[in-house]
């Protein structure tokens, strides 16, 4: 057994994790507020870290410039996502709107494809210092700064939701649209905001990943990974995705040691996510932290 | 009588389908007044409030408030011009807090926008955040329920859940007040407490009430005007005693249909 190893999975685990877990919040932000089951989340990641990419490179900003840039165009893409393609599509099937997430997915996977290649590139090196020591493990500085930014975008989301107006009228418009309205809340706004404060979070996400593996369409990936994280944690519950988003962050790189020293099937790290996924809905399927619905004839 | 209507329904006819919700309804309520709807069971109380509200768009006929066609807007610009309701069915959010619940019906009064909220401690969104609570406050100990205002709502019993819905559509700060069925399934004793606010939101906050409510010992005390519906139909307005002594009233509550209309059924 290698105990050293272990740690460094285990690490590993925790800062992919809440990098997970802000995602599958993004996801979730969605899914509350306007009840759309978003298959492009991923491709919000890769639009984002293409972006900033862009940004570096092309233009040669400085990276904080590159950054806030990128945030901004970000504001703006989800919004107009909302308005134009969702928003007419209010109060149509389920399954119409999902058909149109998965289209707006396969259509940025493809539109970045054209304009950036196929192949992963680098970001420019942002830090000075490529690894720093953490009580006597190589961690990369900007996982460092994954994890930092990762919390901060948690607290920031829940200061948010419970102190500010605009929070405090999406958690009502969650609950119950009519009655949101009855309050003055504009839903449409509620739904627009919402589609573009995750569309921000996501491509924060996107750039972290993309500065430490470069960017490439294998980001979307974090995409189809959120669906265990936010299955376990429950599809309605912000905590419920951040922990669900820990945890599978955790449990894949633990899976990957089990296999790597004794089973050496290959590949664990990929599918265990998905195993726990299948469990989660036999055994729990509303999650962790979910609401049951309960259905009155 | 000579005061401008607060708020006037002018033939307004709602259909769904082949359903005849309302037919032909005109009123008006005056400032200052409070207003009831009453009717038996399907009658189109709750339609007519759901057209006033905005929630539903009359298929003909207008409705003005102050004077201005509201027919065309949204349930959330009509809150913001002034038009607060309550549900006959509670619909609290159940897992926010009492105070939370009450601080939505702020919503359209706290001009801090997205950016100036993320400036909370710097700019003047504290001040005027403030100035809402004290008057959130106001309203918390006016209706007695300072000891559950954090609270989870859903948690409460379902009198102080009324009281607390009410307090939220008071946040709203409106002119005219909607209160769908307020003293539904209370006993005696909420009754009566239910029936002094209104009496005082109306006479002391000087809201204007339009109130649906079968309770007729209630309706009858504290209303100015009753509007009778029966079928989607006004068959009497008046004042209570007026009201009670009409024949149409006595047929439509004794249960005899009227031979001119036809049953109609409320879908909602």
């Amino acid at each position: 057994m290698d105990l050293n190893l272990l740690v460094q999975l285990t690490l590993n685990g925790l800062i992919v994790g809440t990098l997970y877990g802000v995602v599958a919040m993004s996801f979730v932000l969605i899914y509350k507020a306007s009840q759309v089951v978003n298959f492009a989340q991923g491709e919000f990641l890769l639009v984002g870290a293409w972006v900033c990419w862009w940004f570096l490179v092309d233009w040669q900003l400085p990276f904080w410039a590159g950054f806030l840039f990128t945030l901004v165009f970000m504001t703006l893409f989800g919004l107009v996502l909302q308005v134009v393609v969702l928003r007419p599509l209010i109060g149509e099937p389920v399954i119409s709107v999902i058909m149109a997430t998965i289209g707006l997915g396969i259509f940025f996977q493809a539109l970045m494809k054209w304009i950036f290649g196929v192949f992963a590139k680098p970001f420019p090196p942002i830090f000075p210092v490529e690894r720093v020591q953490v009580l006597g493990l190589e961690v990369q500085t900007v996982y460092l700064l994954s994890l930092g930014i990762s919390l901060l975008i948690m607290l920031a989301f829940a200061w948010f939701f419970t102190s500010s107006k605009h929070g405090l009228a999406m958690r009502a418009t969650a609950f119950d649209q009519q009655v949101a309205q009855s309050l003055g809340v504009s839903v449409p706004k509620v739904f627009a905001m919402s589609w573009a404060i995750s569309a921000v979070v996501s491509a924060v996400a996107g750039v972290v990943v993309g500065v430490v593996n470069g960017v490439s369409s294998a980001l979307s990936f974090y995409g189809i990974k959120v669906f265990p994280a936010v299955i376990l944690g429950g599809l309605d519950s912000i905590l419920g995705a951040v922990l669900g988003g820990i945890i599978i962050g955790l449990l894949e790189n633990w899976a990957h040691y089990v296999d790597s020293q004794w089973l050496n099937w290959g590949n664990m790290f990929q599918i265990a996510p998905f195993y726990a996924l299948v469990l989660i809905l036999m055994l729990k399927p509303y999650g962790l932290f979910g609401t049951k619905n309960i259905e009155r004839v | 009588m000579a005061e401008a209507p607060i708020l006037a329904a002018e033939h307004v006819s709602l259909r769904f389908g082949g359903v005849r919700a309302l037919t032909d309804v005109s009123f008006e309520v005056r400032p200052g007044e409070i207003f009831s709807i009453i009717g038996p069971n399907g009658a189109g109380k709750t339609s007519m409030v759901n057209c006033v509200s905005g929630r539903y768009r009359p298929t003909e006929g207008r409705v003005t408030f102050e004077g201005q066609d509201i027919t065309r807007l949204g349930p959330n610009r009509r809150a913001s011009l002034g038009i607060g309701r309550t549900f006959q069915n509670l619909a609290l959010f159940g897992h926010m807090s009492v105070l939370d619940n009450i601080m939505v019906g702020r919503h359209h009064l706290l001009k801090a926008g997205f950016l100036r909220g993320m400036l909370y401690w710097i700019g003047g969104a504290q001040r005027e955040e403030l100035e809402h609570r004290r008057e959130v406050e106001e309203i918390i100990d006016f209706l007695e329920i300072q000891h559950v205002r954090k609270a989870p709502a859903g948690t409460l019993p379902y009198g102080l859940r009324k009281r607390v819905e009410l307090a939220r559509a008071m946040a709203v700060k409106p002119k005219l007040i909607l209160l769908d069925e307020p003293m539904a399934g209370m006993n005696l004793e909420e009754k009566e407490d239910m029936a002094r606010f209104i009496v005082d939101l109306n006479e002391e906050w000087g809201m204007t009430v339009l109130m649906i409510e079968h309770d007729m010992g209630v309706v009858m005390d504290i209303s100015h005007r009753v509007m009778v519906l029966d079928f989607g139909r006004k068959i009497a307005e008046g004042r209570p005693e007026e009201v009670l002594a009409d024949p149409h009233v006595r047929r439509a509550y004794l249960g005899e249909a009227d031979e001119v209309t036809q049953p109609a059924e409320e879908t909602v």
